[in-house]
């Protein structure tokens, strides 16, 4: 029999499979374009901006556009220890005299000077030259340039130049980890006492893993007494635990500011007891404990919930097996109940960790100098110094560690074995 | 060795939850090594609580639970050495086949081939060789059944507790499980406690059952005698088929009493009467009344047929009978059946000895 006469035909004589695909080709747009809503605003704020915001931390455009002369001319610039030839010194006194025209002329010398100090002056005093109309256009303008300062003459600002040509750049992502590109094009660390990124990025997982770690100890208990605790008790417990999400982040972290103050509520009570004497109380807040403490209060729901949901589906009566058949209580929790909840354990932790590691308002508000994170450093690059390209840059790293987080959490525990509920 | 009929001993036993009810009163039960007992009754009865104080998870509000002559009150449930299997099976759902069997042993520290060993025993005494590394979600019911039973044996301890552990199968499936469960407890000879509210299953299995109704066990008896001689309306009602006659009593000799009831009189077994003007409920089995009976019979009346119902192998025929129209009749299915016919009038017989005269409902 051939292949031909197997094929099963529906009542019209047309194949089968070609009228089923027909079928459920329907299906699929429907499906397709209930989803289609979500899908475009994902893209529109979520796709989008992240690309935007790589393209800002990467673009270095600005001196490309304003000195394409030179640039055009620095190709056949052969000898970098050497200055550059003729052609490249009057590519760049015509494209400077163009900016001065467009009145451009201070946004270069800025961002030259980022390059290398000393850049801002000599563009001031060749300015000062052009408008004085000091410079032949028609005599050789290397020699004319060298003389307008003797920077000119050094063949570290013509590098320093050349290597702001390519349209990207990593040097924000070097910035946010505190290295730079050196005069010679390599990476290198900026001096030990301004190495301010990498304390605060290791800062942000260290307090990101402990914040984790104390939400899991307290939370652990509290889901597990969720979860077997009689429903009218149950409820209440539960409300509890719900409360802080129903309340303005806002609100909660200002009440910890109330409660943790050096004349707040905590240290009156210690200095009540006599723990500590009044002329000595301790700094609970600006540092590292205020953040550990409001920003463990404020994730923790996102601990117990995981939890909670998964221990509902523990069956009490596996524990009382593993009493049965001889385990001491220890052994029953240990063997049998704690490598059932690890699913809840997982996604807690992962969530925890995650939104610790991008917190923002509670440490600004209860961290002080040695309580801040990162996300207040991109904060105040997008806020105060506007060098959004450097916050988009952090910020790209930030997923980025968050996506790596992710990807050792699969390897380790599996992400099929997350369970929200 | 003799067999210690006093095994398990339920010494007054109370049990309160909220201190206002008491779900078990004053329960006095022993229970003989060896021996396959079932505790039967509706939900709430009791038997539950029974089940879980013997395996340790509840404390009695009052008296003492001995086994083997020791006081186990106060034992925690790991200490006591008693196999339980429960209602949902209760395996590990993270651990392999292999792994649940091997667990009772591995707390008890066993060494590694000598587990090896039970576990293989215990897994081809349930007819699951071949299936230790699998897990219990890759097991059908009836499986994870028989690796529940397993693992409940595998640590040879002295008693078994089974809380309804059929309850989850189907009808063929749980059928089977009883005769297999009562062979292993034929072959191995551990005592077994078994909870049910499934009279059938209490029939087949056990070597005794105790009926419980209200905290209180109401009749222990092996099955036959639960069946043919119920004590009190409540087990006649509770094990099988029952027609019932509610009357008084106007005659009471040593063997036989009669009983009057709305409009005419039967005679009846005095069971829980005792003299004249007591009230009773009489109790009759379906399959002990008889259509046109050939013998004489003491009781002989006539009923119209009201519906009948055809079960294959018996037919059931509801009859209008001395004022009821819930009289049951049994007939079996045979080649010389009647043709039954609703609305017509037969003939029905049954002997006194059959008809017991217990406490009035």
């Amino acid at each position: 029999m051939s292949s031909e006469t197997k094929q099963i035909l529906t009542t019209d004589g047309i194949p089968l499979e070609v009228s089923l695909k027909k079928a459920e080709k329907k299906n699929k747009i429907k499906a397709f374009l209930l989803v289609a809503p979500l899908l475009l605003f994902l893209i529109i704020t979520y796709i989008f901006p992240i690309g935007d915001m790589f393209m800002r931390s990467v673009d270095d455009k600005m001196i490309t556009n304003m000195l394409p002369k030179t640039f055009k001319a620095m190709e056949k610039w052969e000898n970098l220890d050497e200055l550059p030839p003729e052609e490249v010194f009057s590519a760049f006194y015509f494209d400077f005299k163009l900016l001065v025209k467009k009145q451009e002329q201070g946004k270069l010398g800025q961002r030259l000077n980022k390059e290398k100090n000393g850049f801002n002056s000599i563009t001031k005093k060749l300015l000062r030259q052009i408008k004085r109309k000091k410079i032949d256009e028609n005599a050789n303008i290397k020699e004319q340039l060298m003389k307008v300062h003797k920077r000119w003459r050094s063949v570290e600002y013509w590098q320093a130049i050349k290597r702001t040509a390519p349209p990207y750049t990593m040097a924000k992502y070097l910035k946010g980890m505190d290295m730079y590109f050196a005069a010679d094009g390599s990476v290198a660390q900026v001096e030990e006492d301004r190495r301010i990124h990498r304390i605060l990025w290791l800062r942000t997982l260290e307090i990101a893993f402990f914040v984790t770690l104390f939400c899991f100890f307290m939370g652990y208990p509290i889901a597990h007494l969720l979860a077997t605790l009689p429903m009218k008790y149950s409820n209440l417990l539960m409300i509890c635990v719900l409360l802080p999400f129903w309340t303005s982040l806002l609100v909660r972290t200002a009440s910890w500011m109330i409660l943790l103050q050096q004349q707040g509520l905590v240290n009156d009570f210690f200095v009540m007891i006599g723990l500590v004497a009044d002329d000595n109380r301790p700094e609970m807040m600006y540092n590292k404990v205020g953040t550990y403490v409001a920003m463990t209060q404020i994730l923790l729901p996102f601990m117990v919930l995981p939890l909670y949901s998964v221990m509902k589906t523990i069956s009490p009566s596996l524990m009382r097996a593993g009493k049965s058949l001889g385990g001491t209580p220890f052994v029953a929790f240990w063997k049998v109940y704690f490598p059932l909840t690890i699913p809840g354990i997982g996604a807690g932790c992962l969530l925890v960790f995650i939104l610790a590691i991008g917190y923002y308002i509670t440490p600004a508000l209860v961290g002080g100098a040695s309580g801040t994170l990162i996300s207040n450093q991109i904060a105040f690059h997008m806020k105060t110094t506007l060098d959004w390209s450097f916050a988009s840059a952090m910020g790209l790293m930030l997923l980025t560690g968050v996506l790596v987080i992710y990807w050792i959490y699969n390897k380790l525990v599996g992400v099929d074995n997350i369970k929200l509920g | 060795m003799t067999k210690n009929s006093e095994f398990v001993k339920f010494d007054k036993v109370d049990k309160s939850y909220d201190g206002k009810v008491l779900v078990v009163k004053d329960l006095q039960l022993d229970i003989a090594e060896g021996e396959f007992i079932t505790m039967l009754g509706p939900s709430g009865s009791g038997k539950t609580t029974c089940l879980m104080m013997l395996a340790g998870f509840e404390t009695p509000t009052h008296g003492e639970i001995l086994l083997d002559g020791n006081i186990i009150s106060n034992i925690p449930p790991h200490k006591r050495g008693i196999g339980m299997v429960f209602q949902n099976y209760a395996l590990f759902p993270h651990m392999t086949v292999y792994e649940n069997l091997a667990f009772p042993l591995r707390v008890r520290k066993v060494e590694k081939d000598e587990i090896d060993k039970k576990v293989d025993k215990a897994l081809s005494m349930v007819s699951l060789s071949g299936f230790e590394t699998r897990m219990p979600a890759q097991l059908s019911g009836g499986q994870q059944q028989r690796v529940a039973v397993a693992r409940a044996l595998v640590f040879d301890p002295a008693v078994v507790l089974m809380d309804e552990p059929l309850g989850a199968l189907d009808k063929n499936l749980r059928e089977s499980m009883q005769y297999e469960i009562k062979h292993i407890h034929e072959s191995i000879g551990v005592t077994v406690v078994y909870v049910t509210h499934d009279q059938s299953e209490a029939l087949t299995m056990s070597n005794r059952i105790a009926v419980f109704n209200d905290g209180k066990v109401q009749q222990l008896s092996d099955p036959a005698e639960l069946y043919e001689k119920p004590v009190n309306s409540f087990v006649a009602e509770f094990i099988g088929e029952n027609n019932t006659f509610n009357g008084e009593v106007v005659d009471i000799a040593n063997d036989k009493c009669k009983v009057k009831l709305a409009n005419s009189e039967i005679l009846a077994n005095p069971i829980s009467v005792k003299s004249k003007g007591d009230k009773t409920t009489v109790s009759l089995r379906p399959e002990r009344a008889l259509i046109n009976p050939n013998n004489k019979m003491d009781n002989m009346f006539t009923g119209k047929i009201e519906e009948v119902i055809y079960h294959g192998d018996h037919t059931r025929v509801r009859l209008n009978l001395l004022g009821s129209s819930e009289f049951i009749l049994k007939v079996p299915n045979s080649t010389s059946n009647l043709e039954l016919k609703v609305n017509e009038d037969i003939n029905i017989g049954w002997n006194s000895i059959d008809a017991r005269a217990l406490d009035p409902k």
